[in-house]
């Protein structure tokens, strides 16, 4: 690395990356750590006992349960979407390929506000679905399907998109001699394709549930702020927040930044094992 | 394998809880959805409580009132949109009239409860830091070059239409009708505003929480809050002439049809003139629409304020006033963009 563009006297290439590291170290800092230290002082500035009330009040837990359902949801059914969608595209070429996977991205272009606002022009009283969803008794904005519903479609692309380029990468080689030799489609893919992916499909899991926790946009644009019905816990801690309740705004955005952070501790392990298992296959 | 099977076991477990049991709450007879504006967080939290005992000696049964809160327009916006409330307690008339116009409320809403269908009233004042140190008295202080004003926006809000029509009465009034100079006072309010937020209470959190501007301009009953909350903090400055702001109710027709409750809905609106639901509105200030309860609370409101009112000639009805100053391109758009 001595020659050509990249070389440089024996005193600047000492210097320069340690400014480099610097900056970046301060950067983060400023930005990351002290907001989260903040926060977390705050939650338990009052002391534990209405840190606990904060965050077992009925109001939380509901909200906390609806966040819930609403990530679980997306998880699982993303997933299973994914999968189909990145073993489709990568294993078959069909018409509309391109059209497919250029769809996929739409919910990262699009702003999550107006991601909401397209579900309730869809289901909302004055779409042209009201007439039938109201005869059925079917709620589906300002209720927890909406909510629901939003949260899929924000984080419909992460599974898909993460999964693709692994399959992509690895070719259809082996599937191939599997298939000469008399294997079906499920076995081809629990025996051959899956064990490729199954990192990459956790990690994007773990991705997709973090964005699901988080999101706020496209779920306050839907909730109607129903208190106890239909608020997440981001919208909870908005509500807290407006009321003058700050130390339970603060202990309420505790319980995200944990999430947040037991979230980024297993997108590591999940790294740090299929790179420790990849060097294994190598060796 | 090991490992990723545990990782699949943290993730089912944090499924399940999705689907766990919720404390319970008490199970309710019947359940009506109350779809109110920002600064009235705090009143329903006490009234509901309050209609839940009176509801249970009425009727025997267990009511339960799921609050939602927001800026007046948006609240207004989603109930058109579909949020089923049984009972609209917002900001303004035309903001209930938007949903009247929408097919989901007959007309003649306003003539269906008391005194214009509004149990309590409020006003503008403002509301200054410690010691008043930019002496802010009046309307006229505000167009001042200095003054740091902090206000929501008017086509967001219904406060800050309350707002800019006090200003608008009081210069008024000040140059004897001169219309050019009461816009030319207006624009000078305009240019010193240095937050325009979409609802009362983001209003309301800049100036108290995040220290911005010399004076706020809001809601009485919001003010006395933000006086409570930080002792010692703040005061209030009662301006020469003020608004009288009369938050609206109204019954959901459509949704009380629907779900069948127009009894209770209606008997939670009715409840809100009984003695005990204007001593609520009081104790929250909120001025009370019954003179004789007003005057337990002499203490608190200066009721000797001059207060000019909505249907006065120089704004001849909400109607005439939305379509003049807040309606795009109108007053407030051309004396904003200057």
């Amino acid at each position: 690395m001595n020659s050509g563009k990249y070389a440089m006297n024996a005193e600047t290439s000492k210097w320069i990356p340690r400014i480099l590291i610097l900056i970046s170290f301060l950067f983060i800092l400023l930005m990351l750590v002290t907001p989260l230290t903040v926060i977390m002082t705050e939650a338990f500035r009052a002391g534990l006992k209405s840190y606990w009330r904060a965050v077992s009040d009925p109001y939380a837990l509901k909200a906390l349960q609806l966040t819930l359902l609403a990530a679980t949801t997306a998880v699982v059914l993303n997933t299973a979407f994914g999968l189909t969608a990145a073993w489709a595209i990568t294993r078959f070429s069909f018409k509309g390929k391109g059209l497919i996977t250029t769809l996929i991205d739409i919910p990262f272009a699009v702003s999550p506000i107006i991601a909401g606002l397209i579900f309730i022009l869809t289901f909302g009283r004055l779409s042209w679905l009201h007439p039938f969803l109201s005869a059925h008794d079917l709620k589906v904005v300002f209720a927890a399907p909406g909510i629901v519903i939003v949260t899929l479609f924000v984080t419909f692309p992460f599974v898909a998109r993460e999964i693709i380029p692994v399959l992509e990468a690895r070719g259809t080689d082996e599937e191939q001699a599997a298939a000469l030799m008399g294997a079906g489609l499920f076995a081809i893919f629990r025996r051959i394709t899956f064990p490729h992916i199954r990192w990459a499909l956790l990690y994007s899991v773990i991705l997709c549930a973090a964005r699901a926790i988080g999101e706020f946009g496209a779920v306050s644009v839907v909730s109607g702020h129903l208190r106890g019905k239909t608020n997440t816990l981001p919208l909870h801690v908005e509500i807290l927040y407006n009321e003058y309740q700050f130390n339970a705004a603060f202990a309420v955005s505790s319980l995200l930044a944990f999430a947040a952070i037991g979230i980024l501790t297993a997108r590591n392990i999940v790294e740090f094992t299929a790179k420790k298992e990849e060097e294994g296959h190598v060796r | 394998m090991k490992k990723i099977n545990a990782l699949a076991l943290g993730l089912f477990v944090f499924a399940l809880s999705a689907f766990g049991p919720v404390p319970a709450a008490p199970a309710a007879d019947v359940e009506i959805t109350n779809v109110s504006y920002d600064p009235t967080r705090e009143l329903y939290e006490q009234y509901n409580a309050a209609f839940k005992k009176h509801w249970k000696s009425l009727k025997g049964q267990e009511a339960d009132i799921v609050q939602s809160h927001g800026g007046s327009g948006r609240q207004a916006r989603a109930v058109i949109e579909g949020n089923q409330a049984d009972v609209l307690t917002l900001a303004l008339a035309p903001d209930i009239t938007a949903v009247e116009k929408a097919g989901l409320i007959k007309p003649g809403w306003q003539s269906e409860f008391p005194l214009n269908s509004a149990p309590y009233t409020s006003t503008i004042v403002f509301l200054v830091r410690k010691g008043n140190p930019k002496a802010i008295k009046d309307w006229g202080d505000l167009a001042r070059a200095g003054v740091g004003v902090i206000t929501p926006n008017p086509k967001t809000s219904g406060g800050a239409r309350w707002n800019y029509l006090a200003a608008w009465a009081w210069a008024h009034r000040e140059y004897k009708g001169d219309e050019k100079a009461v816009k030319e006072y207006i624009g000078k309010v305009l240019r010193n505003i240095l937050v325009l937020d979409t609802g009362a209470r983001g209003s309301t959190n800049t100036f108290v929480q995040n220290g911005q501007g010399d004076v706020l301009l809001a809601w009485e009953n919001e003010a006395f809050l933000a006086l409570a909350e930080k002792a010692g903090e703040f005061e209030i400055a009662t301006p020469s002439l003020s608004i009288l702001a009369e938050p609206p109710v109204a019954v959901v027709d459509e949704v009380v049809e629907k779900r069948g409750t127009r009894e209770i809905a209606t008997e939670y609106l009715n409840f809100l003139y009984s003695e005990e639901g204007q001593r609520l509105a009081g104790k929250n200030y909120y001025r009370p629409s019954n003179p004789d309860i007003a005057k337990e609370f002499a203490s608190v409101f200066n009721l000797k304020l001059d207060l000019i009112t909505i249907d006065d000639p120089i704004f001849g009805g909400w109607e005439k006033a939305q379509d003049l100053h807040f309606k795009d391109g109108g007053v407030f758009d051309q004396l904003y963009a200057r």
